[in-house]
């Protein structure tokens, strides 16, 4: 398993290279003048153009310029913005919102989503089944800026349950309500996924068997349910990435200052730095997510095994 | 070099199938007797799936309810002013905000254009996006997954990599910095803005249908009737064009089926940032993100187009839905 985990993050490496190349030539090789806007209504002063191209490399070839920028990566400078500002200190800034809202959002998926799909799944035909199938659909469906709005503007505005926008520093009791939108079609999808993977695993012999030799039923949907897993624990990992780089919408209803939030204004005011950052940011913590979803399929199902 | 050997090259043992190949050839194609089934291996098994699944979808619901509403929705795409007599980019700024009534269904926007019309003209640009982008992701993911799972080795070794590569990039953070890069103004043509989006979104799609086509080639390339053809001597393009391909489409046709829904609402998505779709195309991620800072006061702006965006990606999601059950019953 050692040795599985170290193949698989070397094989990471040239994802992780490829993935920060692709965004980086993205952003720098943007057509238009990288200067233009930056300083007010008048054009910059050249001076200021000539030490901005000397700090960023840019009359270099973009491949120079990726090396040098990577090789600043990993000491850990992640460059400064052209306000002067360090981007390691906006990613701090952004960063913990972020993260937080994502792991409510995960376990909020994982809670009712995979809770409807088993009493969907144990019962299938039943009115509990349609409804969890019908209503996932018509979640499914609705786009999240729509459902983000409403639940702001009912929730929020006219029942007064939850706050309609998030305070500062993102305290865990404001991030409710946007978690749930953020999770919504998520969750619609993890339950639709253990439904049926239940569904089908119910009928399996190892079920019958476990049911003919006098297990209880508890024991018995244990069984299956673990084996049901693997596909929803997989989408779930992939819905990480996701869900981080996805929060713009949600991030923007509810005023919240995070990741999305930042590269979105960093891509409109083409701060390059910060949108390099923050994305390979977000592929590295994706990439772990789904090495640690790969190694949770051992303890899922043990034949599984890691060579 | 040109003496055939048994540890000759692949090319001389290529040759020998060929030869083998034709003499068979010329057994195979006289002219079956009248009324025997024919003999070449490959005509009735597509058919009776894709027959059986027309025979499954028929009698769903889901299906028949699905399909009605697309069928309304691309007549209302192709043809709106069938729906609707009014110009939806005849605005009169006295009309602001004003609610619906018997003149205008739905009321009117912020710019005083009638939001009926400009919610049944916003059908194109929605259709347009989710079909193209479902074309295309198939087309490069389609691709792509062929040539890993039926070549494996190293050709799969680099094309899982870059599908990793893409993958790993954020769908919605991708799309808005591409779109950055090729920005629309008010002049550029329709047709063109709705490229970008696709071109964008389909470009960052693409590998979740790589990823299944290659697994369901990998499957399908062990199979006996593939062994077979090539040791007929079959080359890669023909057993690809004529087996491989044919039975391995039914889970990439399901799964693009259902993603159709979601591209539409990333598109809304997109539209709603301001970065997607831009007037004067009429499109309802638009007309939302317009409504939405009225939304307490004239609720009716947001409503409408987002409710026929809801419905939308509803139906396409349930003729999804239900083309997958027919297609893989193991899944209902």
């Amino acid at each position: 398993m050692g040795q599985y985990t170290l193949r698989r993050l070397l094989q990471m490496i040239p994802v992780i290279i490829g993935t920060t190349f692709i965004i980086f030539a993205m952003v720098w090789a943007l057509p238009g003048d990288p200067f233009a806007g930056k300083c007010g209504d008048r054009p910059c002063p050249p001076a200021y153009i000539a030490e901005q191209t000397a700090r960023y490399n840019l009359d270099d070839p973009l491949v120079v310029q990726y090396v040098k920028y990577m090789g600043n990566l990993v000491t850990g400078d992640l460059g400064e913005t052209f306000r002067g500002t360090q981007v390691l200190d906006e990613l701090a800034v952004a960063l913990p919102a972020t993260l937080k809202l994502t792991a409510l959002a995960i376990l909020i998926e994982i809670i009712i989503g995979i809770g409807a799909g088993v009493l969907a799944g144990l019962r299938r035909g039943s009115f509990i089944d349609n409804l969890v199938l019908l209503s996932t659909l018509v979640v499914i469906s609705i786009p999240i800026f729509v459902i983000g709005y409403l639940a702001q503007f009912i929730l929020g505005v006219q029942l007064g349950w939850f706050p309609p926008t998030v305070g500062t520093g993102a305290p865990w009791s404001d991030l409710i309500l946007p978690a749930f939108v953020l999770a919504s079609v998520s969750l619609a999808y993890v339950a639709r996924l253990t439904r049926t993977q239940l569904a089908e695993n119910m009928r399996a012999d190892y079920v019958r068997t476990a049911t003919a030799k006098g297990l209880p039923r508890r024991q018995v949907v244990r069984h299956a349910l673990r084996n049901s897993l693997i596909p929803v624990v997989t989408f779930i990992g992939i819905d990480f990435g996701a869900l981080m780089g996805g929060a713009v919408v949600t991030e923007g209803i509810f005023n919240i200052t995070g990741i999305g939030g930042l590269v979105f204004g960093a891509i409109s005011t083409r701060e390059g730095a910060t949108v390099t950052a923050a994305i390979t940011f977000i592929v590295i913590v994706f990439l772990l997510v789904n090495l640690l979803v790969d190694l949770l399929y051992g303890v899922l199902d043990p034949r599984i095994r890691y060579e | 070099m040109s003496e055939p050997t048994h540890l000759g090259g692949s090319r001389d043992r290529e040759n020998v199938q060929n030869e083998f190949m034709r003499a068979r050839a010329e057994d195979i194609t006289l002219p079956a007797p009248e009324g025997a089934p024919e003999p070449t291996d490959d005509v009735g098994k597509p058919r009776s799936l894709w027959q059986d699944a027309w025979d499954d979808l028929r009698r769903n619901k889901l299906f028949i309810v699905g399909s009605v509403l697309v069928l309304i929705l691309i007549v209302m795409a192709a043809f709106p002013q069938l729906f609707t007599s009014v110009d939806p980019r005849e605005c009169v700024l006295q009309n602001s905000r004003q609610p619906p009534s018997s003149e205008a269904w739905f009321g009117y926007d912020l710019q005083g254009c009638d939001v009926y019309a400009r919610t049944i003209y916003g059908a194109r640009a929605s259709i347009l996006v989710g079909i193209f982008t479902t074309t295309a992701v198939m087309i490069i993911g389609g691709l792509i997954g062929i040539i890993a799972g039926f070549f494996g080795g190293w050709v799969d070794g680099i094309a899982s990599r870059i599908t990793d590569v893409f993958l790993a990039l954020p769908l919605l953070l991708g799309s808005i910095l591409i779109l950055t890069a090729f920005p629309s103004t008010t002049d550029t043509p329709e047709l063109v803005v709705i490229g970008k989006v696709v071109l964008a979104l389909a470009l960052l799609g693409w590998t979740q249908l790589a990823r299944i086509m290659r697994s369901s080639v990998i499957q399908v390339k062990n199979q006996d009737y593939v062994q077979a053809a090539r040791a007929l001597g079959a080359t890669s393009t023909r057993i690809i064009g004529r087996h491989v391909l044919p039975n391995s489409l039914a889970p990439v046709i399901v799964v693009a089926m259902i993603s159709l829904g979601a591209y539409i609402s990333a598109e809304a998505t997109l539209s709603f940032l301001g970065i997607g779709l831009q007037p004067p195309v009429i499109s309802w991620g638009i007309a939302v993100n317009d409504a939405a800072t009225y939304v307490r006061t004239s609720p009716h702006m947001l409503f409408f187009p987002a409710m026929f965006l809801s419905v939308t990606v509803f139906a396409f999601i349930m003729l999804g839905d239900a083309v997958r059950d027919a297609l893989d019953p193991k899944l209902r």
